[in-house]
This record gives structure tokens, C-alpha cells and sequence, in this order.
């Protein structure tokens, strides 16, 4: 039986989808939404989840933001390149970034310009996208401290810049964040946001909303203390800056913060859920993914693992680590927390993609984001309240048997819990994750998230470690594994409506690349051994693949050149903690190295070599 | 001179042991290697003169190899010593048991600033531009000796083959 709410959801979609002028009458419009029921009842239960408009408008052509728009779908409404021409695709020019590190990055597109910034030493590029070969129009060096690489985690990655406005703002590793015209790659201005000695670093990329440029930081296996700070982008002046841990007033927790589940309630949270002074070197650092609601003002973003990894040196909840934060980005106040892992043992980082959607779910409309989070489960939560509405595994994991949706945490496997001085065994994801950082996409036409992630289990130990100031602040000896079938990495396609996989592609090596969707039925991503691919957005079948020269960790973008047509770009250049045996030169022989990651990642040695270089494809011209 | 995790009875057992470090000094001079390993070495100082090239315009040498070295490398005490440092000053954090990771690889046999073990020390001792901190306003120079014999005795010869294939491991059951 129908019910109201359905078919207005439903209405909902369609009128997105259809141009005004044919739904000019309401009448019409509800006479035909009544019809289609009728004739279709299946659209009932295929009801698709709709991307706010407010925070995805039309597509202009342009990419000025890594995660495409504020709800972060990483979907190009470009569709010149489809499923039926993709395979004649082919390179239109390449660029040497110069750099032999994880090339991590989006570039960016606005104004006729693309925009690349490389990993240390973070040096910007924009190339002039109105001329043959894309010449260099200008580039800039920030030269950041070269201590700086001693103390990033996992390889010396950056995740990319943002356009806004006639500028460009990005991170350097040594802790600025920058502000660069982007018509002539001046600097506008240049603000120190952290101090390297303390283990501090910046990888993250920058969001700029309502004139405020939103910067997290990094350092989360060197006992630093996260947190997320706004400037203001005309002066770089700091506006306002929200800790990880620490007092309410750090926090900027204050009168109107109100969490969904009661765990997530309370004065000093960030203060009491540790031993004393333990939250000043806990971690919770924001070098993840940040979104935006403009209907609802309010800001998400997650904090990553607590510190140090040996649980047993910081008993209690370690608030506010692994936790989603919506917060008011006029002024960084807190509305609602939800901590994905209370007391996390794993190093499951809560800093995963929050893709906004507006779905309905058993009847009601519900503002919601999806997270895939590194825990292995997909969040559903509801965006203006933090209520987690589901809670699903989208690979394989032992660690977490469930997600209790009446206290929002985890049900936790005791056997696969870590303990000082014993190795457990197979506990499944691994330190990274069942997915890290690289971001899903999600498409408005197929309804689906195209989630690029792991299958990567670990045996882990503990053991004791002290706290010296810009030193590693971990305590566990790691040796990450395949996870089971012995594929190390999955493209998993997700229906959010039925909460479940429709069809995953089973990959040799760790997915360690982005993705994005296309209008043109296509969704793009990359290998670490360097196959850039296009498979099918409905059916994941392989459309097209063409080998770069390294191993790619980075971002897809399209957009529409000069010329009117589509181009679709990619960073190429292995590198990152699941890359860092190559871009680093590490001995396989350790399997403890780079965090667990050196045994499971041994062969990639023989399957690619370091380079950073930017491809860019079009379709030939006719 | 602060340093933040010293070791008390390593120190007390250098401070015991130091008429026999003496003895030991002489018997390195008559080459007598293998009566090192008894017996934990002990030192003042970091080496008197270290070079990171091997490039001398107009036919000039390395410097010889300091002494001091010597008593320090290959002894298991030494070595004993220094991996529980190496731990504890969190050395294992970037370079693990050797493979690397945030640092470099130290049992791969290639060193960046050199393999001799004073070349080690120094780059303990002085840090290095790339990331690696500088330890001598954190250590004595006997911990600085035991962490390069360490950190010297961690490189293992690499297999002969140019490139080779390395499984990626086993999987886990379901």
C-alpha cells in the first residue's frame, strides 16, 4: 500500500530529473506521479536517494573542489564520454609533476586552468587548459621545511587544493595554509597553522564555505592532538579552531550541542574519557574529508584514530576520537557528535567521505550522509539529528560483529580485541581499514555509491611505548595479510536503499585511488600497479582501461574544456602508506614495516615504480 | 643533559663494567675481536671526524675509521642495548625492525649517509635534512654508539637477483 511520504519522495526525484516546462502543472504532475505508481509499482520499493541541491548545483564543467561539491558525490553530469565510445579514449596531454611521492591529489579546474598540487615539497601548478598541450601558465614553490617528511605517517602525500573565488588554497605538509591568486599564483597570504616538532603535519584538502577555508590536521601515529580550524580566505586570519580532545570549550562544544545517543552526551567528554592529561597527546587529528549542508549550515567531518594504537595505555572512550562532528561553520560550534569507535584499537580512523543525501527510509524522508567508515560498516546517519538510521558491512570484517542502533556503538569481537604482549591473529579490517581515505562517489542516475576500498586483515601486537615529542606515538607491531579470496582490493557498487552490495570487482592490489561517476553511465578509478579503468556505473563490467606510469593513488575529475568537450583527468604516482614500500624504498623482507604494511605490499616492487604524472583523456576529434 | 628515557642500569652496568671497557680497548688494539663481546663498551664521545661522501676533489681520503667504532660494532652487548633504545626512544616507529617506513630502510644495505658505524652515529647524533632527528641533545654518546651497532648490525645482505618476486603472503579464512 502506498503511502503519502513515498509518493512525494518520489515526485521529488522526478521533478529533479525532468525539465520545468513539461512539469508546468502541479496537477499534471501529481496525476502522472499517481499513474507511474500505478503502472510501476516496483518504483515503490526502487525508490533512488536524491543529492540536495543546495549543496550539488547544475554542473558548470568545472571541478574546483577534490570531492566536486559540497555533498561531496564526486559526479560529473558531463556525458560526452559513455559507455558506447569510452574504449576509443586516449591521452590529450601529460604533465611531470616532478615529484617521486603518492600523488594523492585532485586537480582542480576552474577558469580554464587546471590546478595540480604535488606531494612534498607541495608545489603548485596551473596549466593553461586554452592551449595546445596545456603549457605551464604559472607555478609556485612554498618550499616547506624538508624536516617536515620525518614526521608524516604515511608517505608525504597531499590530497589536494580548492578554487573559490579567484583564488587557491592549499596545504603544505610543514603546516601553512596558503592562499595563491589563481590568475597569476601570487600569494595572497600565508598563515602557520602548526608546529613539525610536535609530530604535527598538514595532508588534508582544504573546503572553503561561507568565506571561511576549513583545515584539519595530521599526526594521529605521533600523539597529536587533532583539530579543525577555519580562516577567514581573504586574510588567513584564524576565525575560530575545534579541538579533538580536551575541555568543551577547546571542543567548542557549548549550549546547543545535542547528540543523538546518550554515550555522546556530557560536560568535558573530551577530558574525562581519558587518563590524566592522556587527550593531550591523543590524537583525534582531522586530516579526512569535511561536507556541507547550506539548508541545514552545518559542516561534517571526522576526527581519525586515538593515540597511542596500544589500547591499554588510554582506558576509557578517548573522546572525541573516530568521531563525526556537525558543526556550525559560522562559528565551529558543535550541534551533535557520534563516535564511530569508542576506545578504538585498530586505528580505525573515523576521517572517511560523508556523502549527503536525502533518502527515504521506511517511509520518511530522511536528510542523511553515507560513510563508508574504515570499521568496515556503511553508515547511514541522519544529518540533522546524528541518529544512526543503519549501520552495514560492505566487505568483510570480524573485528565489529554489529552496530547497535540503540547506543550507536560498535558490538565488538572480543577475540579480535588487542591486548599488550600477545599477537591476535586475523583480525579483519586491518590498521587502514576496510577502506581509507580514498573517497566513493555516488551517481543521481544509478542511485548507487561506487566505493573504492581494501580487503586487508592484520595480526597485531601491542606493547608499551612512551611518549617523545615529534617521535612516533604507536605502541603495536602490525603485520597486515590479504583478507579472504586473497584479493587485496574491491570496488564495491552499494544500493543504499536495500543497504547492500550489487556488485563488487575483486582487484589483485589494494584500491588505494579515488573515484568518481559519470552522466555518461561510467565510473572511473585507478590501480596501484597504474590501470586507470572505466567500468559500467549499472553493471561494473570493464569499459576501458589504459596503463599509466606508476601505480595511481590519486582522484578522478572530469570536466568540459575550451573547446566544449570532456576530458577526464588522474594523477598518476604510487606512493601512500599502502605504496610507501616503492615511493619510500622500503624492504619487503620487514613485514612490520610502514605500519603492518610492508609484508602484504611486498610485490609491488616488481609491478610499478615511483613517478608523479598528471594524464588527461579525451575522445579523438572527429 | 636531559635524556628523557635512558636506561638506569644500563648505565649502571656501563658504570661496573668500566675498568673492563678499558682492558677491552687495548685488546681491540692487538685485534683481538672476539674478546669484545664479553664485555659492554663504553665512550665519551662521538667520533672525532665523519664524512658523508665519497667524493674528494684533488685526491683527498675518508677519514679513518674511528676506534671508538670498533669497540661498539659487533658486540652483542652493544647491540643488545641498542635495540632496547631503539625502541624505547620510538626508532621503531619510522624504521620498524629495519624495513622502514616513515624513515628509511636500514637492513636493505643501502645507506643515504653513509654505513660505517661512525657514519651511523653521526646521523643520530647530528640528524639529518630529510626527517631524521637529532638525538645528541637527548642521549649520551654511549646509547648514540649502542643504537649505530644496532642499527649497523640490522642490514642484511639483499638477494643476489637484480629484481625478485616476493609473495604478498597468505590470505585469511572467512
Amino acid at each position: 500500500m502506498m503511502t503519502l511520504p513515498i509518493s512525494q519522495s518520489i515526485r521529488r526525484y522526478q521533478v529533479q530529473d525532468l525539465t520545468d516546462s513539461i512539469w508546468r502543472s502541479r496537477w499534471l504532475r501529481l496525476l502522472l506521479t499517481g499513474a507511474s505508481l500505478l503502472l510501476y509499482p516496483a518504483l515503490a520499493t526502487a525508490q533512488m536517494p536524491t543529492v540536495p541541491a543546495s549543496a550539488a548545483p547544475s554542473d558548470d564543467g568545472q571541478w574546483t573542489m577534490p570531492a566536486k561539491n559540497y555533498a561531496a558525490t564526486r559526479y560529473s553530469a558531463l556525458d560526452e564520454i559513455n559507455s558506447a565510445n569510452v574504449s576509443n579514449l586516449q591521452v590529450a596531454f601529460a604533465f611531470s609533476t616532478g615529484v617521486d611521492h603518492g600523488q594523492e591529489a585532485a586537480p582542480i579546474v576552474a577558469d580554464n586552468t587546471m590546478f595540480i598540487v604535488t606531494p612534498y615539497p607541495n608545489i603548485v601548478f596551473a596549466l593553461d587548459l586554452t592551449k595546445p598541450g596545456a603549457p605551464i601558465k604559472w607555478s609556485y614553490q612554498p618550499r616547506p621545511d624538508a624536516a617536515s617528511q620525518g614526521v608524516a605517517c604515511c608517505d608525504v602525500v597531499n590530497r589536494g587544493a580548492v578554487y573559490s573565488d579567484g583564488k587557491l588554497f592549499f596545504n603544505t605538509l610543514d603546516d601553512n595554509t596558503i592562499a595563491l591568486d589563481a590568475e597569476t599564483g601570487k600569494v595572497l597570504w600565508k598563515t602557520k597553522l602548526g608546529d613539525i616538532n610536535t609530530g604535527e603535519t598538514i595532508t588534508m584538502a582544504p573546503l572553503v564555505v561561507k568565506g571561511k577555508v576549513l583545515v584539519g590536521d595530521s599526526g594521529g601515529e605521533l600523539g597529536v592532538r587533532g583539530w579543525l580550524a577555519a580562516l577567514d580566505v581573504n586574510t588567513g586570519k584564524i576565525l575560530w579552531r575545534a579541538y579533538a580532545t580536551g575541555p568543551d570549550k577547546d571542543v567548542l562544544i557549548g549550549p546547543g550541542f545535542r547528540s543523538f545517543y546518550p554515550s555522546d552526551n556530557g560536560t568535558d567528554l573530551g577530558i574525562k574519557t581519558w587518563p590524566t592529561d592522556a587527550w593531550k597527546t591523543g590524537g583525534g587529528t582531522m586530516w579526512g574529508w569535511i561536507a556541507y549542508d547550506p539548508d541545514l549550515n552545518l559542516i561534517y567531518s571526522g576526527t581519525g584514530n586515538p593515540g597511542p594504537w596500544n589500547q591499554e595505555q588510554r582506558p576509557g572512550d578517548n573522546k572525541w576520537t573516530t568521531t563525526l562532528f556537525a558543526r556550525n561553520p559560522d562559528t565551529g560550534a558543535a550541534k551533535w557528535a557520534l563516535q564511530y569507535n569508542p576506545h578504538d584499537e585498530h586505528d580505525y580512523d573515523g576521517i572517511n567521505e560523508q556523502i549527503l543525501v536525502d533518502m527515504t527510509v521506511d517511509g520518511n524522508l530522511r536528510k542523511v550522509l553515507l560513510h563508508p567508515d574504515r570499521n568496515g560498516y556503511l553508515y547511514m546517519v541522519d544529518r540533522e539529528s546524528g541518529e544512526i538510521v543503519s549501520a552495514k558491512p560492505y566487505g568483510y570484517v570480524n573485528s565489529v560483529l554489529s552496530i547497535d542502533l540503540k547506543t550507536g556503538r560498535p558490538v565488538m569481537n572480543r577475540d579480535k580485541l588487542t591486548k599488550l604482549g600477545t599477537v591476535v591473529h586475523d583480525i579483519c579490517p586491518t590498521a587502514s581499514g576496510l577502506k581509507d581515505w580514498n573517497p566513493s562517489a555516488f551517481s543521481p542516475v544509478t542511485g548507487l555509491m561506487y566505493i573504492p576500498h581494501e580487503n586487508l586483515c592484520m595480526d597485531w601486537k601491542s606493547r608499551p611505548v612512551s611518549y617523545v615529542a615529534g617521535t612516533p606515538f604507536v605502541g603495536a607491531e602490525v603485520v597486515s595479510k590479504a583478507g579472504p579470496g586473497g584479493n587485496r582490493g574491491e570496488f564495491t557498487a552499494w544500493d543504499p536503499v536495500e543497504g547492500k552490495a550489487v556488485w563488487t570487482i575483486k582487484e589483485d592490489l589494494p584500491l588505494w585511488s579515488g573515484t568518481m561517476a559519470t552522466a555518461g553511465g561510467l565510473v572511473f578509478y585507478g590501480t596501484m600497479d597504474g590501470w586507470f579503468k572505466a567500468v559500467d556505473a549499472k553493471t561494473g563490467e570493464l569499459k576501458w582501461q589504459f596503463r599509466t606510469g606508476s601505480g595511481i593513488i590519486g582522484q578522478p575529475i572530469a570536466y568540459r574544456g575550451p573547446d566544449g568537450h570532456e576530458y577526464v583527468a588522474i594523477l598518476s604516482g604510487v606512493g601512500g602508506w599502502a605504496g610507501a614500500i616503492v615511493s619510500g624504498d622500503l624492504d619487503p623482507r620487514d613485514p612490520t614495516g610502514a605500519l603492518g604494511m610492508n609484508g602484504v605490499m611486498a610485490d609491488l616492487k616488481t609491478k610499478t615504480a615511483p613517478g608523479g604524472t598528471l594524464y588527461v583523456f579525451t575522445l579523438p576529434k572527429s | 643533559m636531559s635524556s628523557p628515557c635512558r636506561n638506569p642500569e644500563r648505565w649502571a652496568a656501563a658504570t661496573r663494567l668500566l675498568p673492563f671497557a678499558l682492558v677491552t680497548v687495548l685488546a681491540v688494539a692487538v685485534n683481538n675481536a672476539s674478546a669484545q663481546q664479553d664485555t659492554a663498551p663504553d665512550a665519551q664521545h662521538g667520533p672525532n671526524e665523519v664524512s658523508v661522501t665519497g667524493l674528494f676533489p684533488n685526491g683527498g681520503a675518508p677519514p679513518p675509521q674511528d676506534p671508538i667504532g670498533t669497540r661498539f660494532e659487533g658486540n652483542k652487548l652493544a647491540i643488545a642495548a641498542g635495540k632496547e633504545l631503539f625502541g624505547q626512544m620510538n626508532c621503531t616507529g619510522c624504521h620498524f625492525n629495519g624495513g622502514g617506513g616513515m624513515g628509511p630502510a636500514l637492513m636493505s644495505g643501502h645507506w643515504r649517509y653513509g654505513g660505517r658505524i661512525d657514519q651511523i652515529y653521526a646521523s643520530i647524533a647530528q640528524g639529518r635534512p630529510n626527517g631524521m632527528p637529532s638525538w645528541q641533545d637527548s642521549l649520551e654518546p654511549t646509547m648514540m654508539w649502542d643504537l649505530a651497532a644496532y642499527v649497523k648490525s640490522l642490514s642484511v645482505p639483499a638477494p643476489s637477483s637484480a629484481s625478485h618476486t616476493v609473495a604478498p603472503g597468505t590470505s585469511v579464512k572467512p
